[in-house]
């Protein structure tokens, strides 16, 4: 990236007087944390992890996390621009199970095409109305979208009666997140287009400098003439569609699916990701190529201590940890600036 | 209301009527800016001290300090002989000394007799004795008047009402010094006869009440002593009875007019009618009806609280309109959207620039060109390029001060803030700018650079409203100056009569009823 990257930018460049270097120099190294921040950390665990455990280096292990990922990181990176414009969306992992039984019903019975448009589809329009709920009625988007996935949980269970429901390999479907290329499979490149193409919205269009503007100061932004409520319903419905896309993917890689797959436990995942990933949980600032380091920086944690053979109850209280000093520097860092 | 229930109220109250509160030398700034400069005043017991001035001289920042909310930075305060140290409200209470401030501080979630009892809890072993609250506040409420029920949530009072919790909770407490800011601005009529009551019978009683009043009249008939301050400075302390509403006006007055402000261009009569608004009524409006010319830089004075904020947010349809039209041009301004009325060619500089106008955390750049970044911009895409160079030269019109444009704005001072906000105005590039308190906060350097930029953008055709609490500014810089109390427009000046006494004449009349 080249030198004018908003997130370069924020930097603070203050000419300070002697006495305040030391703050200066504080406000700095939290300043570089939120825009290296977890980079580090993840180079770190990465190397460590290729050091103490022989399988970890395997291209077949690292595609692998990847793999399983795809969907993770696909909401996760719409799911930033939603925290970055203000908000906040606790409902991707019910539509994320929702999505899933749609697609695969229709997959069962119907075309492919239309299975993993009608997945899509439905995230788009569970998100759309979780914009429409948080905007228009302005109840707090915490509540609205944790009411929501109780709603969209039930509307998954009644599509798929409850059952579980299992697609065959020889279909189309099945190619959707299978077909490799240059020994990746298409679930994997569809993520890291995805995540390139978020990316480039929230730092290089008008758009993204609306959702920044909407987290940052919602009142200034919208005496700017900044339609807020316009930006933030877009950016839900985004979330709600990568939850959709996720859902697919997902279903096509593991051909089987049921109400209950995702739920809030997804939900808390991604959350963790993009946080970690230095995102502000207060709206305003973070970055989607971030958050995917957060998300893989997670599941590093997860596959190392599977591989390095340790009780896997750490791996929760690990991650819990990781998330409480992420959040802690957040609010320091903004704490310092004030 | 006998003496004997005063005294089992404040059985927690320590400190008892009596003993002057001498206020030595103080001095506070803030960031720098001096808000009070070496204050020097005695307020007695049994006595009520008015404090006025205009808006920012300083009378609420003194009532702070007074009553322990703030710290002097120079100075002692001390009472009935003994230095007096308050770090917080609560130690300034240990002295019996209690504020009812500007700013109401109910809890809206607890119930009336709650709160008037709140710090002062009625309980044993930790329960709240709820019936004898309930007969204490009962009592209290006799006294002083006030038809309120104990058992309501103070929440979902009425402005005026939570002021009399505020001022029950301060008289359940026999205090020796009770500030009061602004008492009666949210009181009806009959209610402040019945403040009025009551703050002479706490004087009867010996305590001291310190007045901080905007109503001159409600000043002359209450108060024993009147201390006048203006810019931080104290002008005199004189007895009421020698004092007129001529005298006490003079007193807050007092500055010329310098080489502050640039030279005011000429108006051309026959200009074009940017702005017209008839009959705008809106939350805080009344029934205003103006209109503005190409070139014309129309100034709106009147006390914090008047409406004149509130015009300008109905004017640039970000509040509710219950009737009236705008017209900018040939359209009329309709719906609710800030979005359009920029499109319109309308902009807005609110008067707080760190809660609506810039996003604090984000960089310069990213600030200045929120509003337009259509114009730096294909198919959504932002051309890094042509945005930099933009406002580049917009910082540059503004003289704007940064480490680059890509600093964080927290980063910058109040002035070069300010500018920031005017830099994106004229990057909208429209016909009428309202500007709110275009210079609150702001060093005199930048003052002058914005002055010179009103005036500029005016020359250039503009039509410019500014709201200004400071009345040198808007005199200084304004062709014609309507003055707004209680939401309406009640003087229109021009010419020889837009001076001083008459704006604050005319912000200052009494109505009855208010």
């Amino acid at each position: 990236m080249t030198n004018h990257t908003p997130e370069l930018l924020e930097t603070p460049l203050d000419e300070a007087s002697p006495s305040s270097l030391a703050r200066v120099a504080t406000t700095r190294l939290l300043g570089s944390w939120r825009t290296a921040g977890i980079v580090l950390p993840f180079i770190i665990l990465f190397v460590i992890l290729s050091i103490s455990s022989g399988p970890f280096l395997h291209t077949t292990n690292l595609i692998n996390i990847l793999d399983q990922q795809a969907a993770t990181l696909c909401i996760a990176a719409a799911g930033t621009l939603v925290l970055v414009a203000g908000g906040i969306d606790l409902s991707v992992g019910a539509t994320y199970g929702l999505a899933t039984v749609v697609a695969g019903e229709i997959a069962a019975h119907h075309s492919p095409v239309l299975a993993i448009i009608a997945g899509i589809g439905v995230g788009l329009l569970v998100g759309l109305v979780n914009g429409l709920i948080v905007t228009v009625f302005k109840i707090n988007a915490l509540i609205t979208t944790l009411a929501m996935s109780f709603v969209i949980g039930g509307l998954a269970l009644k599509v798929s009666a409850g059952n579980l429901i299992v697609l065959s390999p020889s279909g189309g479907f099945f190619k959707f997140a299978n077909a490799q290329f240059l020994t990746v499979p298409s679930a994997v490149w569809m993520t890291l287009l995805f995540i390139i193409v978020l990316a480039l919205l929230l730092t290089r269009t008008t758009f993204g400098r609306y959702i920044v503007a909407s987290g940052g100061n919602a009142e200034a932004a919208r005496l700017a003439g900044v339609r807020v409520n316009l930006t933030r319903v877009i950016a839900f419905t985004l979330s709600g569609g990568a939850a959709g896309l996720g859902g697919v993917i997902d279903i096509s890689r593991l051909l089987s699916a049921q109400a209950a797959s995702g739920g809030s436990a997804l939900s808390f995942t991604v959350l963790a990701g993009i946080v970690v990933g230095g995102t502000s949980i207060a709206g305003g600032e973070g970055s989607v190529w971030r958050t995917a380091i957060g998300v893989l920086f997670i599941a590093l944690i997860g596959n190392g201590i599977d591989l390095l053979g340790v009780d896997p109850l750490y791996q929760q209280i690990v991650l819990g940890l990781i998330l409480l000093i992420a959040v802690g520097l957040d609010s320091f860092a903004r704490q310092r600036r004030r | 209301m006998s003496e004997q229930t005063a005294v089992e109220e404040s059985q927690r109250t320590v400190g008892t009527p009596g003993g002057d509160l001498v206020v030595a030398g103080v001095s506070k700034r803030f960031g720098g800016v001096p808000a009070l400069r070496d204050i020097s005043l005695t307020i007695e017991p049994g006595k009520v001290h008015a404090l006025i001035g205009e808006n920012g001289a300083g009378k609420s920042t003194l009532g702070k300090i007074i009553s322990g909310v703030i710290a002097p930075d120079e100075g002692t305060l001390t009472f009935g002989g003994e230095p007096l140290v308050m770090r917080s409200p609560r130690e300034a209470l240990a002295h019996g000394i209690i504020t009812i401030a500007q700013e109401l501080a109910i809890v809206p979630g607890l119930t009336v007799a709650e709160n008037v009892y709140l710090g002062s809890q009625i309980a044993r072993g930790g329960i709240v004795r709820r019936r004898e609250m309930r007969s204490r506040f009962r009592e209290l409420a006799d006294r002083v008047g006030f038809a309120l029920s104990p058992d309501v949530r103070a929440g979902s009072l009425s402005t005026a009402d939570q002021q009399k919790v505020e001022i029950m909770r301060a008289l359940s407490r026999n205090a020796s010094i009770v500030v009061m800011d602004e008492p009666s601005a949210a009181l009806s009529g009959h209610e402040s006869a019945a403040l009025h009551e009551i703050i002479r019978s706490l004087a009867r009683r010996g305590s001291a009440v310190v007045l901080i009043s905007h109503f001159l009249s409600e000043v002359l008939s209450l108060s024993d002593t009147i201390t006048t301050l203006r810019d931080g400075h104290l002008v005199r302390t004189v007895a009421a009875s020698g004092a007129t509403e001529d005298s006490l006006i003079e007193g807050m007055l007092g500055r010329s007019l310098s080489s502050v402000f640039p030279d005011k261009a000429t108006t051309d009569e026959g200009a074009a009618t940017l702005l017209e608004v008839e009959h705008l009524s809106a939350p805080g409006v009344n029934d205003c009806s103006f209109s503005l010319r190409q070139g014309e830089i129309l100034g709106i004075a009147g006390l914090v609280g008047a409406g004149r904020s509130e015009l300008a947010r109905a004017i640039f349809r970000d509040a509710k309109v219950s009737a009236g039209t705008v017209k900018l041009g040939s359209t009329e301004l309709a719906g609710h959207s800030p979005h359009r009325s920029i499109g319109r060619g309308l902009a807005f500089i609110p008067e707080s620039r760190k809660d609506m106008g810039l996003m604090m955390s984000r960089s310069v750049k990213e600030n200045v060109s929120l509003s337009r970044l259509d114009l730096v911009s294909r198919m959504g895409w932002i051309a890094g390029i042509r945005e930099r160079r933009t406002v580049s030269t917009l910082m540059e019109k503004t003289t704007v001060k940064s480490a680059g444009m890509g600093q964080s704005v927290s980063m910058l001072s109040g002035g070069n803030q300010q500018k920031l906000l005017f830099a994106r105005t004229i990057m909208c590039a429209p016909s009428v700018l309202i500007a709110d308190e275009p210079t609150r906060g702001v060093d005199v350097g930048s003052k002058r650079a914005i002055y010179d930029l009103l005036v500029d953008m005016a020359a250039q055709g503009m039509g410019i409203i500014v709201i200004s609490s400071e009345l040198e500014e808007v005199l200084g810089l304004a062709h014609r100056v309507l003055v707004m109390r209680h939401g309406r427009f009640i003087a229109e000046l021009t010419g020889e009569d837009m001076n001083e006494q008459a704006v604050l004449a005319a912000a200052f009349a009494e109505t009855s009823g208010a």
